[in-house]
């Protein structure tokens, strides 16, 4: 027979304060501050831990249950997924495309992001955010293994699946973009991985990331994705609170925090801002079926919803980053620019590229009346005429990398879109290239951080990408055939158009076979 | 005045949670996309646990708004009765 407690149950403060709060020890074998030996070293002044509120109050037993929850419901939909072909549900496997992008260039973020919490977590004298941290740290591991579970279904019938999370990121050009926005980060310390991870990029700037992601997937018949997704943003809205609950506990303990802060909101608004042109990309290109444009989710999520996040953090003498003005010109070319780059470049991606036909070129300038048909329409139909002529155009020249956001010199100048836009810095008798006021900004203040980015072209040059034992004096040598062997994309398979790739092909005889008898 | 917001996985767990909220913040804009609901509100919203109660018919813990949850915007006050979201500005 069971035994009816009666004992009325905790209330969620108290049970929070107990089981989080009430963890904490102070250590006696070692001192505090040698237990913790990044928790000064950046400037923060924290005189009371005890201040830090986690409006949450979720403790581990509570989370266990709950991400479980979210577990079972995750993998009940994959497998119904696979059992029925949900591949063959999308619109049009162009879409795949941008799949590759994230499992290539944003899973393995999830990952580090994973470490990088675990560090925080490591790091912080406090219990509240080392708790939160935690649970964090758990939920990054959790997306990357999820993600990398959904689309391996793709892998069973895509081109360019088959390299997964693990191996481009090292190494393709293109993915050195957000893989060194979180290792710059995660080189700092652990209130700059705070703002840099917590508050810049899980507050300001995801929704910009996931909501179009999964609404585009969802959009685009993607149940695969539409399910990893919106399971990994159930999490992200405790990460969201972390980030700024974290700040304002920052600027709540002492004054002098303040210009620390500030200095690194500006830094890492501007670096993520400069990440997620990836993501601008693909929502006014690679989607065949199309949510919303770049600049309207930007004017959603950055400019109203960022302005009333600003708002609120005026009261600590907070100013709203001064990237903004730059970023409003850019929120109009930046998408255009980017895709521009990799129809140039598609000989050297991991996935596919195309030219927007008439009908998306129709969308694109009702989206983007200012600059549209003046700037990049005409560059679009200079290539069909080309690719009709049979000399679709490719740039076989590695172009200049910013030193810090180690993206190509393909943006142009705030004020005068005929112009590409470079800077330029001196240190200790070497120059330094860098896209933007923002970006050589932020070199200048850390030369010695920068000057060691490993940029993937200059790399390229210094010989340092091709298969152990390439001979590039044998005779024949193909530099770029071997730089795509030591990136693992197959040539012909994985790069190049969708026009004419086995994806299409595919894509277009299975879905036949699905809907007719013969 | 700033907006707040919130958003769930549009399904069959957070249909009477919407609903709860759009009676109990009258004030309150839907905005329905792709797989997503998305309520907007000035200033403040507020998810009480009795008017959830009330339309599923069973007890309800606010913390299993989690699940479905997909972002907000805005300060968090939690208490095992109301979920407030606000911008105190
Ligand atoms: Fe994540
Ligand atoms: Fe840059």
């Amino acid at each position: 027979m069971d035994m009816k407690a009666n004992k009325k149950k905790l209330g969620l403060k108290e049970k929070y304060a107990h089981m989080t709060r009430g963890l904490d020890w102070q250590t006696t074998y070692q001192p505090m501050d040698k237990v913790f030996p990044q928790a000064t070293f950046e400037g923060i002044k924290i005189h009371d831990w005890e201040k830090w509120e986690d409006p949450f109050r979720l403790t581990m037993d509570a989370y266990w249950k709950y991400q479980a929850e979210k577990e079972r419901k995750l993998y009940a939909v994959l497998d119904a997924f696979a059992q029925n072909n949900g591949h063959l549900g999308i619109t049009d496997a162009r879409y795949l495309n941008a799949v590759k992008l994230f499992l290539t260039g944003i899973s393995p973020l999830e990952y580090v992001a994973h470490r990088g919490f675990a560090a925080a977590g490591r790091n912080f004298p406090g219990v509240g955010p080392r708790v939160a941290c935690l649970m964090q740290s758990i939920d990054e591991i959790r997306h990357a293994q999820t993600q990398i579970h959904a689309l391996s279904n793709y892998n069973k019938f895509y081109e360019g699946f088959h390299a997964g999370a693990a191996h481009q990121i090292e190494r393709i050009w293109y993915l050195s973009v957000p893989k060194s926005f979180f290792d710059d980060a995660f080189s700092a310390g652990p209130f700059e991985w705070m703002i840099a991870i917590g508050f810049s990029f899980e507050y300001v700037l995801t929704n910009l990331l996931f909501v179009p992601f999964m609404s585009g997937a969802a959009y685009n018949g993607d149940m695969a994705t539409v399910t990893f997704g919106f399971s990994a943003q159930s999490d992200e809205a405790r990460h969201m609170t972390l980030g700024l609950e974290c700040i304002k506990f920052m600027l709540e303990q002492d004054p002098d925090n303040l210009p620390i802060v500030q200095k690194w909101i500006d830094k890492w608004a501007w670096r993520g801002i400069r990440v997620l042109t990836l993501v601008g990309m693909m929502m006014d290109y690679m989607l065949p079926k199309r949510v919303m444009s770049w600049k309207e989710a930007w004017e959603i999520y950055f400019e109203q919803n960022g302005g009333a996040l600003f708002n609120d953090l005026a009261k600590y003498g907070i100013k709203v980053p001064d990237c903004i003005t730059q970023c409003t010109v850019d929120k109009e070319h930046i998408s255009h620019q980017a895709w521009c780059t990799f129809y140039q470049y598609a000989h050297a991606s991991a996935f596919h590229t195309w030219l927007p036909n008439a009908e998306e070129m129709d969308w694109l300038s009702a989206k983007y009346p200012n600059t549209f048909d003046k700037y990049y329409r005409p560059r679009y139909e200079q290539w069909r005429e080309m690719a009709d002529k049979g000399e679709r155009f490719y740039n076989n020249t590695l172009p200049m990398l910013c030193q810090v956001c180690q993206i190509p010199m393909v943006f142009t100048e705030p004020d005068d879109p005929s112009k590409i836009c470079y800077r330029e810095s001196d240190y200790q008798g070497e120059k330094y290239h860098t896209c933007s006021d923002g970006c050589k900004h932020i070199f200048d203040d850390e030369p010695e951080k920068y000057i060691q980015a490993w940029l993937p072209v200059h790399q390229i040059y210094q010989g340092n990408c091709w298969p152990e034992g390439t001979d590039p004096t044998a005779e024949g040598f193909d530099p770029m055939a071997k730089v795509l062997e030591w990136y693992h994309i197959e040539n012909g398979k994985d790069n190049l158009d969708y026009e004419g790739s086995g994806d299409q092909a595919n894509f277009a005889a299975w879905r036949g076979a699905a809907t007719q008898n013969t | 005045m700033s907006t707040v917001f919130i958003a769930f996985q549009t399904n069959e767990d957070t249909r009477p949670i919407v609903e709860s909220i759009l009676a109990d913040n009258p004030h309150a804009v839907l905005d329905e996309q792709p797989a997503m609901v998305k309520i907007n509100a000035e200033g403040q919203l507020v998810i009480k646990r009795e008017s959830i109660e009330e339309r599923i018919g069973r007890n309800f813990d606010l913390q299993e708004l989690q699940i479905n949850l997909i972002t907000l915007s805005g300060n968090i006050d939690e208490d095992d009765d109301q979920f407030t979201l606000a911008w105190k500005n």
